[in-house]
This record gives structure tokens, C-alpha cells and sequence, in this order.
């Protein structure tokens, strides 16, 4: 008997489209894991019973000889920042807890157009906003990894942790994600996966929980590089309802992935090789290096000069863009009221936003409302904006020399939970690879390098050109034959 | 330069108005969502998910308000911007569901422009005057609170979030309430020509924020104040007299104006203190990372500019020059838009009623529409309350009575007698004309022989005209008509009778 959980996205629809099973016994073997991995505190809602139905409809579908989607079949994990009609959508915050819409998002929509079910809403750091996925107001995500030889609880990075945890916990073949200043590439790389953040404006922000309007992208996280591609293609595509979204055609990624290099220039930006990136980071950096060129690309060295001033740039406008966001969470509407005996508009106010936010948003709700404070404006605001404009150049002119870039996805590996939450700045630290393409708006992945000293996974980044996520995703596919990482975590939960 | 002064203690003041005019957006829909923007309507029934701001709904702009922005602003001959952005102006209030409202602050869409107020000695406008237009923008409107629902509690309206609003920003350049009248009311004019904005100021469609300083007569600008949410010409003049005299009164008791955000108070016609500048709030000014800057193409503003009507400066003058109206008639006329709309139709069908080209019978027409018509249906509705019925004077009753009076058929008087029974009854005026015998005759044969009887039985009154005294020609005239029973064309009797008495 097969063992469904071991399946990714194209071994599940393919093997349901062929008859090998049936789409209903691969959500029961899911909604089983989902249920007795209730230690990794991965969903904040399981949903087994709508993972069934998209099944059962699937089958039916294949019994009456119809055409299968993309996803037919395959059950995922949803982010709980999409939101899902009738199921409750919280961001995982207490300021939405009961929030069920009576709206889906556009990704989600897509995904169960293609075929896909629901395995339950996804864990994450509250908002969107953290990078170890210990913001989130129903409990920490513990990765499904550990440090060989200890027992101590282990980050799965954040803010997609529950999504990284699921998938590379074998709860969920894939799941969706969100970046916005690494949110998909970070968890991918701390848990083993992939996980890719196409270019802004590939997938509707219709129907996500707005963290930074300008850099938010949702993207897949799966356990190859082709199942990326395929649940991809599902979530992309033109959306009117999102005026910044590609008025693009979404090309067949899935047909086209081809691991051959040759005649692509990889650019090794010499700026990414920082102080305080561990050693066995930059040995996979060189390893990839070897692998790409194995596979028939060259390597060049390049320059992006203005990366060091990415992060900071990013602490600004992103709390900037979350501070405004995050206003209509003001106990009105929905959501969290807290109505004090006799208190008028002003208290609620406070009481329901004191009461509803966490730590975490509240720190970024106040930087981003200094920063746009008048008086304060143009020093901070304007001049992130001019750098954001600077880190941008800075790819165009490198695309004169190579045709995709490869970096670490993180300065380190996982870090126990709970070791950096006294020390913001250190947790900012881990998104600094990562966040210049956000702020350029470039497609990037996330693919599995293989193991540190410790045991934990390492993750290589790729960032490829404005629409170019074919290049980006056949360097990982490249990258992920070579490595051949083929460990699971073991299983403790 | 307004004369208008206001006599202090200390000397004259001259007043500094500057306004800036709401107006809504004719449009079916909202700037930013799908919804209705249905006047009047069921609380929250014209309320989208993006309007009401639920999580991750986002805004799409809605091409009709932009085109009407920029139709606008070609109207007031402005700088239109091809390139211009949303930003977002940040503040909590119940009715804002966004928490923030998406405006153009440092980009907006329509730049410098200007508009002419005409000189109206009357009403204290002693010459033509431009007031500069600094900006429009694009912004949205905000929901209602309702706090007579409940005794404890406010209740929140979103019909009108989300509806899209013109803000069309004066310079400071009026000086007196007159102008500061004229100027809205031909603002208004432009945006009714327009079809921007149905300038209902009731329903507010369309309100203004008045800015009001005072300074000695050549001094440097003083502090202002503004005035929110004016919804009417006479309380947008009425504000303007009241805060300038109150301005006056503080300076020249030693005191200084506070920079604030004021309220009219309707019933007692006075304003007070909304928020003093020490509450202004920090909007926190961004460009909206939802929304990519605005890009006008070439196509879209040609476009725009072959839509726009003739407006009403042109058409003012168009009508004193081809269509020799007097200036006060001009004026009159295309002041509003309905009233030149049912000029011109008038004008048209009566033209070819008399088979004259407009430009003859212009001026006829123009004092049948402005004073004859108005002054029957008047005394009708007054007279005859329950027939009168303004409907049916319709373009063709109205012309084929002025063609019968053309031709002569009809006096001055029997025109007005025959439209009074059209408004009463909704018959055509010829089979009035007939009926009622009220056609006048022109009938030279039936005329002579009745002049002839009167000649006959008034030999001696004859002999003595003859003999010079000439008053004795009315004597004849009033015999003929009354003959006639009044029906006979006096032109033609004065013409025959002369003719008999040589």
C-alpha cells in the first residue's frame, strides 16, 4: 500500500489521473497526518471534511470522464492570511479571531478551480510579521527538524512557518505561502523545501490580509521544484480586482522546466558575502556554484551595491505601508470589539487594538506610523523609497551581465524557538538576503542545499528577471538534482 | 478689485476668500469599488466589501470618474496631468472604514486653471473678474454617522464611502460674498455643462469649504480660517459676512485670529470652533501602495476634450454675437443648463415654425422664453391652480403661437390669452385661435366695408380731419377695431384708412 503522505503535488494528481487511487483516500491519509500532528501546531483550523469533498468532487469528475486541473486531487494547506469563504481567517491574530468572510481570495479560488482541497488554515507569525513564526496569537509552529541529539524546539522560520512545517512534516504535500520581505524563502530554506515568490503582481493580492501593499506576493511551498511550478501556474494569472496585478499571460512552467544551463551567466553578487553568515552557509554557496556550472551555466562575479542598505530600507517602508494596512482593524466593523462601560469612539479604539494586536505588529504599527509623521517623512519614507529605487537599479544593471543570481537564501540555519525573541534586530538579520528582491519586485526561490554540521537544512536562493520564473525555477530544478536531498526530519511529534 | 470694505473701528478692512468646492462625480458607480452610488438609498445597501474595507479587499479606479475629472478640468481651461498618484490621508473615525481616505495630495490629477465671474453691478460686481483654480484632485468621500437612532449610541451609514469626489481648490483671489457667489454658482454652471457633477447642494452633491481672511487695505495676508461643509450659495456668502465681521471684531479688540477648522451653524447663521490647529491631525501622507500611478494616453485625453459641450462663456457670447441677444438676455439664458436647453429647442422649432432662419427671430424668442411665457405661466398658476399644467407648453404649442403672431394672426395679447388656455387645457393654439374666434383678421375686404359704414355715418368727423384736425385718425381706428370686435389687424386698418382719408 502506498503511502500518500509521502507524495508531492504531481505524484498525487498524476497518480489519481492514471486511476492508481483515488483522490479520497489521499485527503483521509492527510487529514489523518493533519490530526496526529497536532504537536506541531502547524493549522490554527483543520478542515478534513472540505479536504473530502474537493476529493469526492474530483473523483467524480474523473469517473464521469471529465478534464482534471492542474491540482486535481492534491490537498494543501492554506496560509491562514488568505481568506477562505466560510472558514474562519484570522491572520493569526486575536483582532480577527471568528472573522469568517463571505469572500475567497483569488489564489485560493484559482487553486480550487485547478482541483485542489483544503486541508485547514495554516499557521503563521501574526500578520505576516516575524521570521520564526513566534508572533502568532494561537502559539509558536515548532519545526518538524531539531538539532541532531537535542530536544529543543526549532524555529521553522516565519512568517509562512506553519506552511513550511506542513509540508516538510508530510502533513501537507504543499501548501501557499506569502513573502514579503522573505516569508516563503526563509521557512523554505530553515525546513528543507522550495518554495518560490514570483514576480509582484503574478498572484492576486485580492482576498490576502494586507501586511506591505508594494511588496506582498503569495507563492507556493512544496517539495520540489517541479511541484512548485505546477501549483504556480494554478495560483498565477491576471486578476481586474487587483490593480497592481500582471496583466500577463502565465506561461506553462511545469512543460517547459528543463535543468540545462547552458549559455546562462549565474551572477555571484559579491555584497551577499557578509560578516556573521555561517561557514556551512557559505560552503553551500560554493557547492551551488559548482552545481550550476555543472549543469552548463557560467559563473560571473557581480556587484549590487547598494544591499546593505535593502534591510533598513525595508524596516521602513514595509511598517510604514503596515501601519496604514492594519487601520481598519478598529473594532467597528468585525473582529475584536472591546467596548469599555461608557466608553466612546477614541477608547474603543485603544482598548480593541491594544487588546487585538500582539508585540510584534504593535512594534511595526508605531515605526511605520513615525516614520510617516510629518516632520519625519521625508528623512525616512522618501529616502527608503530612493533606496528601494537604487537596490532596483542595481538588478537592472547586473541583468547586463548574467541572466540569474545566486545567493544564500539565509545567513544561518534554524535557531531554537524562543532564542531570539528578546532581540528584534538579530530576527530582522535573517531576511537580509532575501529582501532585496522583494523590494525590486523579482521572482526568487528558495531550493535545499543540504545539511550543517548539525543536521538542520540549509537553503540556496535564487532571483532571476522581472517574469522570468522559468530561468529561476530550472536553476533550482538544476540545484535540486545535484544535491539529491532526500532527508525527511525525523519523526517526534 | 472688489469694493466691498468692511467699515471698523480702526478703518477698512478688505476680505481674502478663498474655497474649495466638493463635488461629487456623476457616476453609476463608486471611485474605487462596484457599488451604487444611489442617492437616498437604504442604509448599507450600496455598500461593497472594498467600500466597507473588510481584510485584503483592495481598490481598482473607475475610469468614468478620472474621464470626468479631466473633462472638468479642460473646462476650466486647466493643465491637465497625464501623470498623477493616489495617496492615502490617514485618521480614525467611525465613518472612514478604510482608516484612511485615498486622495491626491502631492500629485493631482488637474493643475492650475481659472474661471471668469461677469460683472453684475447689481449684485456688487462692478467688472468681469478671473479667479484662479489652483488644483483638482480625486478623492474619496467618506460614510455618515446617524446619531438619532439610539439614545446611547451612533450608528455608521457607508452608502456614501467610497463615492468619488472632485475637490477643486480656489486661489485666495475673491474679495467679497458677491464674488465669492458668483463664483460657485458659475462653477456649478461649468460642472452641470460638463456633466461631472449635478451641483445638487440639498442632496450635497456638491459643498464647500470657505476660507476667510481680513487684513487693512494693503497689508500682508492674515490668518484664515475655513469653514467646513457649506452647502448652499447663500450660506457660503452668509459665512463669508459673519466670519469676516467676527475677524474684524477680534483684531481690532486687540485679539488675533486662531488658524481653525470652524462650523456653520445654520439656524443662527453664525460659526464656531470644530478643531484649533493645535488638534489638526497628522494625516501621515503616502502614495497608496495599492494603486500604480495614473497614466493618462494621448488617446484618452483627446477623447475627453471632443466630449466636452460648448460652455458657457462661449455660448454667452455665441448668443450676443450671431444670435444678437442682449447681454442680459445672453446671460440669462445660459446661465443653467436647462434653461438654455429649452431655448435652443424652442429657438429650432420655432425658426422653422416661420420659416426664418434663428438668427431673425432670435431676439423674440428670447423675450418669449425670459419674460412673456414665464409672466402667463405665472399668472396661470396663480389664477388657475388646479388646470394650470406647465407640461403642456411643450416646444411646438409655444412656437406655433409665436408663428401666428409672426404672420399676424394673433396680437401680443391674443398670444397670451391662447398660451394661458394651452397651460389650462393642453389644447393646440391654432384650434384655440379658431374656436374661440380669437384669430385677428387680416381681410382687407371685410375690413374696408365696415371702414366704409363708419366714414359714411361720420361725414362730418370726416370733413373736419380733412380740415386738419388729425387726433380725429385714432377716433376712426378705435370705431374700425370695435366694428371688428377688436379681431382686425390694426397694422392693415391704419393702412386702409389712411388710404380713405387721403
Amino acid at each position: 500500500m502506498t503511502d500518500f503522505t509521502s507524495l508531492g503535488v504531481k505524484a498525487i494528481r498524476d497518480g489519481v489521473a492514471n486511476g492508481d487511487f483515488t483522490a479520497l483516500e489521499v485527503a483521509q491519509a492527510f487529514n489523518a497526518a493533519v490530526d496526529a500532528a497536532s504537536a506541531l501546531n502547524a493549522f490554527i483550523v483543520p478542515t478534513p471534511e472540505q479536504a473530502i469533498g474537493a476529493a469526492m468532487r474530483v473523483d467524480a469528475k474523473r469517473a464521469g470522464g471529465e478534464s482534471l486541473g492542474a491540482m486535481a486531487g492534491v490537498p494543501i494547506g492554506m496560509k491562514d492570511l488568505f481568506a477562505t469563504q466560510g472558514t474562519q481567517t484570522t491572520a493569526a491574530s486575536h483582532i480577527l479571531e471568528g472573522f469568517t468572510p463571505e469572500y475567497e481570495s483569488t489564489v485560493s479560488q484559482n487553486l480550487w478551480n485547478a482541483g485542489a482541497g483544503m486541508l485547514g488554515k495554516l499557521n503563521l507569525d501574526q500578520f505576516a510579521m516575524g521570521s520564526s513564526n513566534e508572533t502568532s496569537h494561537f502559539g509558536n509552529v515548532s519545526s518538524p527538524w531539531r538539532k541532531e541529539d537535542t530536544n529543543a524546539a526549532m524555529s521553522p522560520g516565519g512568517s509562512s512557518g506553519g506552511s513550511s512545517t506542513a509540508v516538510a512534516a508530510r502533513i501537507a504535500p504543499a501548501a501557499t505561502g506569502t513573502d514579503t520581505g522573505g516569508s516563503i524563502r526563509q521557512p523554505a530554506a530553515f525546513t528543507g523545501i522550495c518554495g518560490i515568490k514570483p514576480t509582484y503582481g503574478r498572484c492576486s493580492r485580492w482576498g490576502v490580509v494586507a501586511f506591505a501593499s508594494s511588496l506582498d506576493q503569495a507563492g507556493p511551498m512544496a517539495r520540489s521544484v517541479e511541484d512548485c511550478a505546477i501549483m504556480l501556474g494554478a495560483m498565477a494569472g491576471f486578476d481586474p480586482k487587483d490593480a497592481t496585478s500582471l496583466q500577463m499571460d502565465v506561461p506553462d512552467w511545469e512543460s517547459a522546466l528543463s535543468s540545462d544551463l547552458k549559455g546562462k551567466k549565474v551572477g555571484i553578487p559579491k555584497e551577499y558575502r557578509m560578516d556573521g553568515t555561517d561557514e556551512a552557509i557559505l560552503a553551500s554557496w560554493e557547492q551551488g556554484k559548482a552545481w550550476l556550472k555543472d549543469a552548463g551555466a557560467e559563473i560571473v562575479d557581480i556587484s549590487l551595491p547598494h544591499t546593505k542598505y535593502a534591510l533598513p530600507a525595508y524596516y521602513i517602508i514595509a511598517p510604514a505601508e503596515a501601519s496604514s494596512n492594519l487601520a481598519r482593524y478598529d473594532g467597528v466593523r468585525y473582529g475584536l470589539r472591546d467596548l469599555p462601560e461608557g466608553a466612546g469612539l477614541q477608547d474603543m479604539y485603544a482598548e480593541t487594538r491594544a487588546a487585538g494586536f500582539g508585540d510584534e505588529v504593535k512594534r511595526r504599527i508605531l515605526i511605520g506610523t513615525y516614520v510617516l509623521s510629518a516632520g519625519f517623512y521625508d528623512a525616512y519614507y522618501t529616502q527608503a523609497q530612493k533606496v528601494r529605487a537604487l537596490v532596483a537599479r542595481d538588478f537592472e544593471q547586473a541583468w547586463a551581465q548574467c541572466d540569474l543570481i545566486l545567493a544564500p537564501t539565509t545567513p544561518t540555519a534554524s535557531f531554537p524557538l524562543g532564542s531570539l525573541t528578546d532581540d528584534p534586530l538579530t530576527m530582522y538579520l535573517n531576511d537580509v538576503f532575501a529582501v532585496p528582491a522583494s523590494l525590486a519586485g523579482l521572482p526568487a526561490m528558495s531550493v535545499p542545499a543540504g545539511l550543517n554540521p548539525d543536521g538542520l537544512p540549509l537553503g540556496l536562493q535564487i532571483v532571476g528577471k522581472p517574469f522570468d520564473e522559468q530561468t529561476v525555477l530550472d536553476a533550482g530544478l538544476a540545484i535540486e538534482q545535484r544535491a539529491g536531498f532526500t532527508h525527511a526530519p525525523e519523526k517526534w511529534w | 478689485m472688489s469694493d466691498y470694505r468692511i467699515q471698523g473701528q480702526t478703518g477698512e478692512w478688505e476680505v481674502v476668500i478663498g474655497l474649495e468646492v466638493h463635488a461629487q462625480i456623476t457616476t453609476q458607480s463608486k471611485l474605487f469599488s462596484g457599488a451604487s452610488t444611489t442617492f437616498g438609498a437604504e442604509p448599507n445597501s450600496q455598500v461593497s466589501l472594498v467600500d466597507a474595507a473588510m481584510p485584503g479587499m483592495l481598490p481598482v479606479p473607475n475610469r468614468e470618474c478620472v474621464r470626468q475629472a479631466v473633462r472638468t478640468g479642460m473646462a476650466i481651461e486647466a493643465e491637465i496631468h497625464s501623470w498623477s498618484r493616489f495617496d492615502r490621508k490617514n485618521y480614525f473615525y467611525a465613518d472612514l472604514p478604510q482608516g484612511y481616505q485615498i486622495s491626491q495630495l502631492y500629485h493631482p490629477i488637474v493643475g492650475e486653471g481659472s474661471l471668469l465671474i461677469e460683472a453684475d453691478e447689481k449684485h456688487g460686481i462692478p467688472e468681469d473678474k478671473v479667479i484662479g483654480i489652483e488644483r483638482i484632485h480625486i478623492e474619496q468621500d467618506a460614510g455618515k454617522l446617524m446619531h438619532d437612532q439610539h439614545p446611547t449610541m451612533s450608528y455608521v451609514d457607508l452608502n456614501r464611502s467610497g463615492v468619488a469626489l472632485m475637490e477643486i481648490v480656489s486661489r485666495p483671489d475673491m474679495g467679497s460674498p458677491a464674488e465669492a457667489g458668483a463664483y460657485v454658482r458659475k462653477l456649478r454652471s461649468i460642472l452641470r455643462y460638463v456633466g461631472s457633477c449635478d451641483g445638487n447642494m440639498e442632496e450635497g452633491s456638491m459643498r464647500a469649504d470657505v476660507n476667510v481672511s481680513v487684513r487693512k487695505v494693503g497689508d500682508e495676508l492674515g490668518t484664515r480660517t475655513e469653514t467646513k461643509n457649506v452647502n448652499s450659495v447663500r450660506f457660503v456668502m452668509a459665512v463669508i459676512e459673519y466670519e469676516a465681521a467676527r475677524q474684524v471684531d477680534v483684531l481690532e479688540s486687540g485679539g488675533s485670529v486662531d488658524q481653525e477648522t470652524r462650523l456653520f451653524d445654520v439656524a443662527t447663521g453664525t460659526t464656531r470652533t470644530m478643531r484649533s490647529k493645535e488638534d489638526a491631525h497628522d494625516y501621515r501622507y503616502f502614495p497608496d501602495p495599492d494603486l500604480l500611478p495614473l497614466v493618462l494616453e494621448d488617446d484618452f485625453l483627446a477623447d475627453c476634450r471632443a466630449s466636452l459641450p460648448e460652455l458657457p462663456d462661449a455660448k454667452r457670447v455665441r448668443y450676443e454675437q450671431e444670435l444678437g441677444l442682449t447681454p442680459y438676455n445672453a446671460r440669462e439664458l445660459t446661465a443653467e443648463v436647462e434653461t438654455f436647453a429649452r431655448f435652443e429647442t424652442l429657438l429650432g422649432t420655432a425658426a422653422s415654425a416661420m420659416g426664418k432662419p434663428e438668427t431673425a427671430v432670435a431676439t423674440t424668442v428670447a423675450n418669449w422664453a425670459l419674460s412673456v411665457a414665464p409672466g402667463v405661466i405665472k399668472s396661470a398658476s396663480e389664477n388657475f391652480p388646479e388646470e394650470t399644467d406647465p407640461a403642456h407648453a411643450t416646444a411646438e404649442r409655444q412656437a406655433a403661437i409665436l408663428a401666428m403672431q409672426d404672420k399676424g394672426e394673433i396680437s401680443g395679447k391674443q398670444a397670451k390669452e391662447i398660451f394661458e388656455l394651452v397651460l389650462r387645457t393642453g389644447r393646440e393654439p391654432a384650434e384655440i385661435a379658431d374656436t374661440e374666434g380669437m384669430k385677428q383678421v387680416s381681410d382687407t375686404g371685410a375690413i374696408e366695408a365696415e371702414i366704409d359704414k363708419i366714414l359714411a355715418n361720420n361725414a362730418d368727423k370726416v370733413e373736419q380731419y380733412k380740415g386738419g384736425k388729425d387726433k380725429l385718425f385714432g377716433f376712426f381706428v378705435g370705431q374700425t377695431m370695435k366694428a371688428m370686435q377688436g379681431k382686425a389687424n390694426p397694422a392693415v386698418v391704419n393702412e386702409l384708412l389712411k388710404g380713405k382719408l387721403g
